[in-house]
């Protein structure tokens, strides 16, 4: 019979299943009171590993990052407009 | 809300094996955000290709293919041929579907060149996305028509000799942008990874334009420029304000939009950050070199009226 | 049989009128003689509105090549041609096209390959992509080329794998015959309109990845799947043969009393037992057996389709017809050894006969092959040694 069985194709977003955080050496703090909300982070992240979600204690949004796929990259605590972010070496 | 809106366009999952602040990635995630959810991408042989679809998983969410490394162009075409076949035999939501070929500037300036002029030369509805690392990332960093002058790659190292090898690639970049413009495509555009949201609403402006698009993002590659993973946006945006990789914005060959220049920022801040320049800081030679490379960038300042 | 729909064509408008009724979706091709009549003529019926295929002007046959790639790859029938150098220029698209299981139809208008440059015909471009994973086919008249696309369709798209129609350049492309080109009811009839697999094209609606990179984990299995299905085409090749004869109405008849077989990947004419058999590929397969029309001691077995390899069927001929001598004439050379066939021969017959089996290479750059050439061959075989020889060169 015909062996037209191994399907070539890969479906879509399935990378997610290959999680990346075991590549940090460094890990964002956010300080949530520095934090304005404003989601620069979010799109800077290469991994599109952040989130701006609602927070209880904060007006507006705040970044939820996760760290399944955060490869410690520092983008987000570079890029952040009020330096709400710290890269610190992470204990393991 | 509105955030979560935005999250939902980005078409590149998370489990990519790309590096960490890879400038590419940061570009193609801003690209796949001014895409929309209608569009079928081509894409070359490379590290955006490499690092996105180890099998059987794919980072990407919309319809992609892979090919070759000299091709992603004229796979495009044949896709949108397809396409038109099938919006005149029933399949009408065929006519809608954007097509997109992308690929990095070994794909794009060199191997692919040929196929990227024959797409062009067509008309077809295409938009073709370069992501400029300057060299061949993916093989590990060898010069290619991208590299900029002076910079050290693995086959234009620099050197301790006397003949002008020593001062690494000694070829000017190629005129991507010229070339294009050549081809009377109606638009054009030059971005750089400092700039996500310019490159969305490039994209987007390029998609909504009939006819071939080329947009060019410089993006830079954390191993291959020896530069810190945090440092790839600062990296795109000093090639803006230092005029060597400014924004730009063709419209049928008119020059509509560029990134005006408050203040010039002089090329040393973008060189010194870099470990491909390191080594015009120690001579006499390298500063001649950085002196050129200023008036490239001077050039530039000129040509595209980037003075405020 | 009477057949009323015969026409006197050149090679390369039978084809064109062929692709024509089969109907692809897209077309995309660059221009190489021999293979330009029948891309020119497939313009024209677009110039003229007698078709709606997307025609897509290529700047190079590698560029052609993709063109057709990503249109097979959206889920429509495609078609291409070409020659020589250009089939050579494709070569790293024609890999791809396999590995992605792509039903890209492509002709070949057989000419030899550069240095020193030619226009003329050989088999040194095809049999070069003999290992690319593309079903190859080889025509011996206008009529077999023409039934040969209509099957190359219909077996790629069953099975997911490429095919390429052979025909012998300026031989078969731009000499005239009589030839039956089947109505497009009947070709529907045998190849319905080309549904592709479903998960396996690009659409937004099934955003799948397409042409992943495999590491060693996945690699092999996928290219062993690749060559399980090539090997499995030559039973599909087969049923689609006999299919061909009983759905087309003026097809040309099976076999006539002189065959022992002929079933689509292979055909053998001559003596129920024969001293010598030769085997050939192509148009001079002809030539060949006009040679021994008379025999009672030589056969001819031509292969129609090298690709897959059609070995247990080979087996089957010998083993009836007990040749002491095989004479293998092929237009084509693997460089420092032998022909390729001849290759191919040795290694179906490894341990099975007695025969001697010799490599002849003949033909080569549209030398004349003349059935003086062909009957010396039979008879010096016996005496012969055992290495290559080139037959028709003064050297």
């Amino acid at each position: 019979m015909l062996n037209m069985t191994i399907d070539l194709t890969s479906k879509p977003g399935s990378a997610k299943a290959n999680k990346t955080g075991g590549w940090r050496t460094f890990i964002p703090k956010t300080d949530k009171n520095v934090c304005i909300g404003c989601g620069t982070c979010e799109r800077v992240c290469p991994e599109d590993a952040i989130e701006m979600k609602k927070d209880k204690r904060h007006k507006g949004l705040r970044p939820k990052t996760d760290m399944n796929f955060c490869k410690g990259c520092g983008l987000c605590a570079e890029e952040c407009p009020v330096k709400a972010i710290k890269m610190e070496r992470e204990e393991k | 809300m509105k955030n979560k809106k935005n999250k939902d366009k980005v078409l590149i999952s998370p489990g990519h094996r790309a590096c960490a602040g890879c400038g590419q990635m940061i570009s193609a995630k801003a690209a796949t955000e001014g895409m929309g959810n209608n569009v079928i991408v081509a894409n070359a042989t490379g590290c955006l290709e490499v690092t996105t679809t180890p099998y059987p998983q794919s980072a990407w969410k919309m319809p992609w293919i892979h090919s070759l490394f000299e091709n992603a162009s004229a796979i495009a075409s044949g896709i949108k041929a397809a396409l038109n076949y099938k919006g005149k035999h029933g399949e009408g939501r065929a006519k809608n579907i954007k097509v997109i070929a992308q690929g990095g500037d070994g794909g794009t300036f060199d191997i692919g060149f040929g196929l990227i002029s024959g797409m062009w030369e067509r008309g077809e509805d295409i938009l073709y996305i370069c992501y400029d690392t300057e060299a061949y990332s993916n093989t590990g960093v060898q010069a290619s028509g991208a590299t900029p002058w002076a910079a050290s790659t693995t086959t234009t190292p620099a050197g301790t000799g006397k003949n002008i090898d020593a001062i690494g690639s000694h070829q000017n970049k190629k005129d991507m942008i010229s070339i294009a413009l050549a081809h009377g495509l109606p638009y054009v555009a030059q971005s750089t990874a400092g700039y996500p949201m310019d490159i969305t609403a490039k994209v987007k402006k390029a998609l909504e334009i009939k006819g071939p698009a080329y947009i060019q993002i410089m993006t830079p590659c954390i191993p291959g420029w020896k530069v810190k993973p945090s440092d790839a946006m600062k990296l795109g945006k000093l090639g803006v304000e230092t005029g060597l990789y400014p924004l730009l914005e063709y419209i049928d060959g008119k020059l509509v939009n560029s990134s005006k220049i408050d203040k010039k920022v002089k090329v040393e801040e973008y060189l010194k950050l870099q470990g491909r320049f390191k080594h015009l800081f120690k001579t006499a030679r390298g500063k001649k070199q950085i002196e050129y490379i200023q008036k490239l960038a001077d050039e530039n300042i000129k040509k595209y009226e980037l003075k405020k | 049989m009477t057949n009323t729909n015969n026409q006197i064509l050149e090679g390369s408008r039978a084809i064109a009128l062929t692709i024509k009724k089969i109907r692809p979706g897209v077309i995309s091709a660059y221009p190489i003689t021999p293979q330009t009549h029948i891309v020119e003529d497939l313009s024209q019926f677009k110039a003229d509105g007698e078709v709606d295929y997307e025609y897509v002007r290529a700047e190079s046959e590698f560029a052609a090549a993709s063109i057709v790639e990503g249109a097979s790859a959206t889920g429509v029938r495609v078609y291409t041609a070409t020659s020589s150098q250009g089939l050579l220029l494709m070569t790293e698209v024609l890999y791809n096209i396999a590995g992605m299981r792509l039903p890209v139809v492509l002709t070949c208008a057989n000419r030899g390959v550069s240095a020193p440059i030619t226009i003329w015909n050989d088999h040194q471009d095809s049999v070069t992509m003999r290992d690319a994973g593309w079903i190859q086919f080889y025509a011996e008249n206008h009529q077999e080329a023409v039934e040969q696309h209509i099957i190359a369709y219909k077996v790629a798209e069953q099975l997911g794998l490429p095919a390429m129609v052979n025909i012998d350049g300026f031989v078969l492309t731009h000499s005239y015959e009589s030839v039956r080109i089947p109505s497009e009811a009947d070709i529907k009839k045998f190849l319905p309109d080309y549904k592709p697999k479903k998960n396996g094209y690009l659409d937004p609606a099934n955003p799948k990845t397409m042409g992943a990179f495999a590491t060693p984990a996945h690699y092999m299995e996928i290219r062993q799947a690749l060559h399980d299905d090539m090997v499995d085409a030559l039973k599909v090749i087969i049923g689609e043969y006999q299919a061909y004869r009983e759905i087309i109405s003026d097809s040309a008849p099976f076999s006539t009393s002189k065959q022992l077989m002929d079933n689509g990947l292979l055909e053998y004419h001559g003596p129920k037992k024969a001293k010598t058999i030769i085997i050939a590929l192509g148009s001079v397969a002809g030539t060949i057996k006009e040679a021994f029309e008379r025999s009672n001691n030589v056969g001819v077995l031509k292969l129609k389709v090298m690709r897959p390899f059609p070995e247990q069927h080979v087996l089957d001929i010998i083993e009836q017809v007990k040749p002491q001598n095989i004479a293998v004439i092929e237009k084509a050379i693997s460089l420092g050894a032998e022909g390729p066939l001849a290759m191919d021969i040795k290694t179906a017959l490894y341990g099975k006969t007695k025969a001697k089996v010799q490599s002849f290479i003949a033909g080569l750059g549209g030398r004349d092959i003349t059935k003086s050439m062909i009957k010396k061959i039979a008879r010096d075989i016996e005496k012969e040694d055992d290495e290559v020889k080139f037959v028709g060169s003064v050297n």
